[in-house]
């Protein structure tokens, strides 16, 4: 069976300690967690991980067991890429002389769907949201030039299909 | 710390009382029908022993001599009674001390409750005297664990600890409470856990599930069932042996599932797994439907995943979805509380009789009783055997004894050689291996079915691992008995130095004390038995004993337990000798 990159998101109480108990499911069978975002969801007190790995689906079926099976995780599910609409963002802090003296930086902005946040005397800084490829792409632009710091976040995705979450906890609480 | 409160509960009418969170602990514990705690005080739970000083007429904490002595009595106490067992200590190395036994809870699905004192929360983090994050050392090996803070929480944590330790699989829960908040005060309220939304206990049954493995055992020629403690844990005994008899089908035990049926049964064909039994190992590889009713297909039992099993349907009856396909794929899940799936499976079975394919099991009985059981059981001359030892203990205590096991060669050996008449006779260290255990497993299961004898069946090596425990036997007067089989070694180990490492004894050959006199040092009756003459009046004295007894027979130094099939081999290679 191939590797492929899945998505797995989770729906869990907001609870201390819950972090440490799902690292640990993945830390067991030497799980590489490409990404990890952790944020609240479209119910009130409930967090959602999106944890993006790159391991076989018989594996991450196994996982997604083990994942739902903590008394604080409520669902996991997991997608391929095709299955999830889904970005990331990424900060480029850059000098400001150079948006004067390289006139190219302009244009890679305005290319790239950039946007700049924010200007200084001394430093300016740019976003991208986008596919991984896309902020690759604009980190290779603009590496030439010098970049001062540079950040991206985890994936974050939302997904083709419904999880009706609501439904799920409004049963448990029947 | 935010502790959930959606969790649907019913509200007593018990009216509010302001006593402290130590108190409170106390009052938890008696609301959950809790009335035999096993712990080890020390700095920050002394709060909570204050209140068992005051609550000591409602509930009894027995003191053992580690705390691991503790968790493993507690372990015991669940296993015999299918109650939730509780273990109490201190922070620091009174919380990590517990960790091997809250490890084997966890992989042997024993529901047990952990109370584990901690530093002010002022102090933690800050490195403070006895200040463990045991939070983050017992996730791993807790099915869930929660830090309270404040007073006012203990209620609704310790509610849901005892409702997630029994429910479902069930499993270990440690909570850990700082001395502040023992010490603070809470208006109490108790009313116990019955839901909490993001936990499904039980998945729910589906009855196309049910038809489908209904059909596909009514078709089938050569089923074999394999069952394990989940038939124990959900009190399905009953329904099982309705189950099989109508179905006409040999079924085999997992270690944990021992006794589950009455050994005589005339289906029952023995245990699996690296030292089970020839037939039931065997014929994994020969039947056509294979039934897994509770058991996990631990590597254990399997040998070798890719080649076992594979000519057969697998149908699988599991409380636990994480199982389901985890080491076997299975063709039909069955997902819910056996006794419930077994009930509804049972109209659609047709009556049947497989009596020849029954008969290919009894065949290969009679080869390994032939080349292996006899010669263990009928020695003559040379030295005693284990198989004889348990054998005759058997026989003493009419296979009513509950077999309270270590881990190791004797381990094997009392669970092969052992016939069990009633469920809940059996009682191992079985997922997680644990040397160690039987000792205070054995006082705790003496505890929790005080009516019943209780064997304890240890070797030379592990009676030393928490041969403490005997000072909790002379202060609470546990009558158990106490039997080491004694070979001078750490038998299993020496097994594998001799059969795949050349015979390199590396570190297994023990010069072992005078354990006889230590056993009379803790004012325990005591007796060393060498020679076979000496053997059953020796058994008969132990178990006519009112009190705890321990009988120390020498055994072969260097026998070997046969069948086996060697780590990575296929079940169906298991070996003779």
């Amino acid at each position: 069976m191939k590797n492929e990159k899945y998505t797995i998101s989770i729906y869990s109480e907001n609870n201390l300690g819950l972090l440490t108990r799902i690292a640990t499911i993945f830390l067991k069978r030497h799980i590489n967690i490409e990404s990890l975002t952790v944020s609240g969801s479209e119910i009130e007190n409930v967090s959602r991980f999106i944890i993006v790995v790159d391991i076989t689906e018989e594996l991450v079926k196994k996982v997604i067991g083990q994942l739902e099976k903590q008394v604080e995780v409520i669902k996991a599910y997991y997608h391929t890429n095709e299955e999830c609409i889904y970005l990331q963002s990424a900060l480029f802090k850059i000098k400001s002389n150079l948006l004067f003296e390289e006139r190219q930086i302009q244009n890679i902005i305005k290319n790239s769907n950039a946007q700049i946040v924010t200007v200084s005397p001394e430093f300016f800084v740019i976003e991208k949201s986008g596919r991984k490829e896309e902020i690759d792409t604009l980190y290779e632009e603009l590496a030439s030039f010098g970049i001062m710091q540079f950040v991206r976040s985890g994936r974050i995705s939302v997904t083709k299909d419904e999880m009706k979450i609501s439904q799920i906890l409004r049963k448990q609480l029947n | 710390m935010e502790i959930i409160t959606e969790s649907k509960q019913k509200v007593n009418n018990s009216k509010t009382v302001k006593i402290s969170g130590a108190e409170a602990v106390v009052r938890c514990l008696l609301a959950e029908g809790v009335d035999l705690i096993y712990g080890y005080p020390g700095g920050a739970i002394m709060p909570v022993y204050d209140e068992f000083f005051k609550y000591k007429k409602e509930l009894q904490h027995v003191l053992t001599r580690h705390e691991q002595g503790a968790i493993h009595a507690a372990q015991g106490y669940a296993r015999v009674s299918n109650k939730v067992g509780v273990a109490i200590a201190t922070s620091g190395p009174g919380a990590t001390n517990l960790i091997t036994g809250i490890a084997d809870a966890q992989i042997d699905s024993t529901p047990v409750v952990c109370i584990t004192g901690q530093v002010g929360s002022h102090l933690l983090g800050s490195d403070a005297f006895q200040e463990t994050d045991i939070i983050s050392i017992s996730t791993p090996v807790t099915k869930w664990n929660c830090q309270i803070t404040k007073a006012s929480e203990i209620p609704e944590v310790l509610a849901k600890a005892f409702y997630i330790a029994k429910s479902g699989r069930p499993g270990p829960v440690l909570i850990d409470i700082t001395k502040d908040a023992q010490f603070g005060e809470v208006d109490f309220v108790y009313s116990k856990c019955e839901k909490i939304r993001s936990y499904t206990p039980v998945p729910q049954m589906d009855p196309a599930k049910i038809e489908a493995a209904a059909t596909m055992i009514n078709q089938a020629k050569k089923p074999f069932i394999v069952w394990g403690q989940g038939l124990t844990i959900g009190k399905a005994e009953e329904e099982f042996k309705a189950f099989i008899e109508k179905a006409g089908i040999p079924a085999a035990s997992t270690l944990l599932g021992l006794s589950a049926l009455p050994s005589d049964h005339e289906l029952h064909t023995g245990m699996v797994g690296m030292h089970g039994n020839y037939a039931p190992n065997k014929l994994t590889n020969e039947c056509d439907v294979f039934i897994a009713i509770g058991m996990r297909f631990d590597d254990r039992v399997t040998g070798n995943l890719e080649t076992y099993a594979k000519q057969a349907k697998i149908i699988h009856f599991e409380i636990d979805p994480a199982e389901v396909d985890k080491n076997v794929k299975t063709d039909i899940a069955v997902l819910g509380n056996v006794k419930d799936t077994l009930s509804a499976i049972l109209p659609l079975i047709e009556k049947r009789d497989h009596k020849k394919w029954l008969k290919e099991f009894n065949d290969l009985y009679d080869i390994e009783y032939n080349e292996v059981i006899d010669a263990k059981i009928h020695k003559s001359s040379e030295g005693l055997t284990m198989a004889e030892t348990i054998v005759g203990i058997n026989k003493v205590t009419k296979g009513e004894a509950v077999i309270v096991s270590d881990v190791g060669q004797h381990q094997m050996v009392a669970s092969r050689y052992s016939d069990f008449k009633q469920i809940r006779s059996k009682i191992t260290s079985g997922g997680l291996g644990t040397m160690g255990f039987a000792l205070p497993a054995a006082i705790g299961a003496k505890m929790g079915a005080p009516e019943r004898e209780v064997v304890a069946i240890i070797g030379d090596g592990g009676f030393q691992m928490n041969i403490q425990e005997l000072g909790t036997v002379l202060q609470t007067k546990a009558a158990v008995k106490i039997v080491v089989l004694n070979n001078q070694f750490l038998g299993m180990v020496r097994q594998w130095q001799e059969l795949f490492f050349d015979g390199r004894y590396a570190s297994t050959e023990m010069t072992n004390p005078n354990f006889v006199m230590i056993a009379q040092g803790y004012g325990i009756k005591a007796r060393k038995v060498s020679e076979r003459k000496d053997l059953t009046a020796a058994i008969e004295e132990m178990i006519a004993s009112k009190e705890s007894y321990f009988l120390e027979v020498m055994v072969e130094m260097e026998e070997n337990v046969f069948p086996m099939i060697p780590t990575g081999s296929s079940v169906s290679d298991i070996r003779l000798k």
